[in-house]
């Protein structure tokens, strides 16, 4: 299977305190890898570094074989390359729902106008927004902007897209149609990497399950072990705690 | 129209605005011109050096530029102080007199006014618009900097618009207090409104007559230039609906949302 992104020793501190310790894994092409484990435990730190909001300390990303972090690899075009979805949505708020899509296809893809708005237009019809291209991100629930946010990331037509707790900041009630979105995508063969707590998203639409703990990656298998049968003591405590609720 | 030692206040007031309005027009004039000026390219300066001084600057920027950096924000701070921290009267003396004894360059009193009210106005500016730009969430640069945008184009783009929105009602204010602090140029002798009407009340001897007159004036003008900017604030938020584009059942609907509209 095709490597998209492969990681070695990746090591992140801030100051004295190390967040990512040795991290070690690789993405395959068309694949759903779902990031879990308790707060602080580096899932966001570790999705960070992948579109390099964080310079990881040491170690390298590689991206098709090439290494990211050398001075010659142009960081734009990797990141235009590594959709992101963020938690608290951050949608451009001085732009319409249509333009939040536009924007960066036409500053950084350099398309022109007409076609960004249609390529942006097609997106915003997968998660359902279409109707709502005029709304300023104030107007609109925060479901909404999410899956705003979602056709914003698609709209680069990225090779991976990465989620950072995207249901997180979300009325229950609202989890649903975000959740619903994804799952859509994830059929559709897109490569996607979720950091979440939703654990019936990871269980039912990942194809792979990583669970960390301070840091590291304790366990790195299908759903089914990790939800049936974890091999890691640490694994079945945090599955427990978080599924007796 | 005359009057005399033994006229009524209000017949002075009548005589002196009836007969000498050209002379309040043309210092109003003038006030206006050279407040507006002033704060429009005091708001470059301060929009260039907020930009200037909020460049992000770690560890992992190469030694020249931090070097560089850190000369042009020291030259930058220091200008930000001195002219915070002095008198735009005494500003404008050493300006307008200093630049005729060292340069022998003898600038009109217009001109010199304009620069002076400008570069006061930037050094102003330049950290509201730091401010502007710092009150901008951090998600915002992260979404812009996530699909690839540049430093310069999140800018361009995305922060400063808001920050500049955001930074408006303290702009009118700075344009306000352009407005009547222009009056100090009349130290150097430029013919704004305070400086005609002090011309005209030391021929009449009739200080209190024309000073209300003035003082109607500078209300009148700071007035009706609050209400224009706040005007142009609530036309910067954009509407407050939009319309729902292209539904089946309703092809062109208007929702309303209210009790969100921004204040």
């Amino acid at each position: 299977m095709e490597k998209i992104i492969e990681i070695k020793h990746l090591q992140k501190s801030f100051g004295q305190n190390e967040v990512l310790k040795d991290i070690n894994f690789s993405v395959n092409k068309g694949e759903v890898l779902c990031i879990i484990g308790s707060s602080g435990s580096g899932k966001s730190t570790l999705l960070r570094c992948l579109n390099l909001l964080e310079i990881p300390t040491s170690g390298d990303i590689l991206y098709h074989g090439q290494n990211i972090l050398e001075q010659n690899m142009s960081t734009a075009v990797y990141r235009a390359k590594m959709g992101m979805v963020f938690q608290q949505f951050n949608l451009f708020n001085n732009l319409t729902v249509l333009d939040n899509c536009v924007v960066g296809q036409v500053k950084v893809l350099n398309r022109n106008k007409e076609t960004a708005r249609k390529t942006a237009m097609e997106y915003l019809d997968l998660v359902g927004m279409s109707q709502f291209i005029n709304a300023k991100p104030h107007q609109i629930s925060g479901g909404q902007k999410q899956r705003v946010a979602i056709a914003r990331a698609l709209s680069m037509e990225p090779e991976a897209l990465l989620f950072d707790e995207p249901t997180s900041a979300l009325d229950p009630e609202m989890v649903g149609e975000v959740l619903k979105v994804m799952k859509n995508l994830a059929r559709s063969g897109l490569t996607m990497l979720v950091v979440t707590h939703e654990m019936g998203f990871a269980h039912d639409v990942a194809n792979r399950v990583v669970f960390m703990d301070g840091g590291v990656i304790l366990e790195d298998d299908v759903p089914d072990v990790i939800f049936n049968n974890p091999k890691n003591e640490r694994t079945r405590i945090f599955l427990k705690r978080i599924l007796e609720v | 129209m005359s009057a005399s030692a033994n006229s009524s206040f209000i017949e002075w007031v009548i005589f002196i605005a009836h007969d000498y309005w050209p002379l309040f027009l043309r210092g109003a004039e003038t006030t206006l011109i050279i407040a507006l000026t002033g704060t429009i390219i005091g708001f470059g300066i301060g929009v260039l050096i907020g930009v200037i001084r909020t460049i992000p600057i770690d560890h992992t920027t190469n030694l020249i530029k931090r070097i560089v950096f850190k000369i042009v924000n020291f030259i930058l701070l220091c200008y930000i102080e001195i002219f915070r921290g002095t008198p735009m009267m005494v500003q404008a003396m050493v300006i307008f007199y200093g630049v005729a004894l060292l340069y022998q360059i003898h600038l009109s009193t217009y001109f010199a006014g304009i620069f002076i009210v400008s570069i006061n106005t930037g050094a102003y500016m330049a950290e509201i618009v730091r401010g502007g730009i710092l009150s901008i969430d951090k998600g915002q640069f992260e979404a812009a900097h996530a699909i690839g945008m540049t430093h310069a184009q999140t800018m361009a783009c995305i922060v400063l618009p808001q920050a500049i929105r955001n930074i408006l009602p303290a702009t009118s204010n700075e344009f306000v207090i352009n407005i009547k602090d222009t009056s100090v140029l009349s130290v150097i002798g430029v013919t704004e409104l305070f400086f005609n009407s002090k011309s005209l009340a030391g021929t009449f001897y009739a200080f209190f007559q024309v000073f209300s007159i003035t003082c109607i004036i500078y209300f009148i003008m700071t007035f009706t230039v609050t209400r224009i900017l706040r005007y142009f604030e609530k036309r910067l938020d954009g509407p407050s609906v939009y319309t729902i584009h292209g539904s089946q059942t309703v092809p062109e609907a208007e929702i309303k949302i209210v009790g969100r509209e921004k204040q």
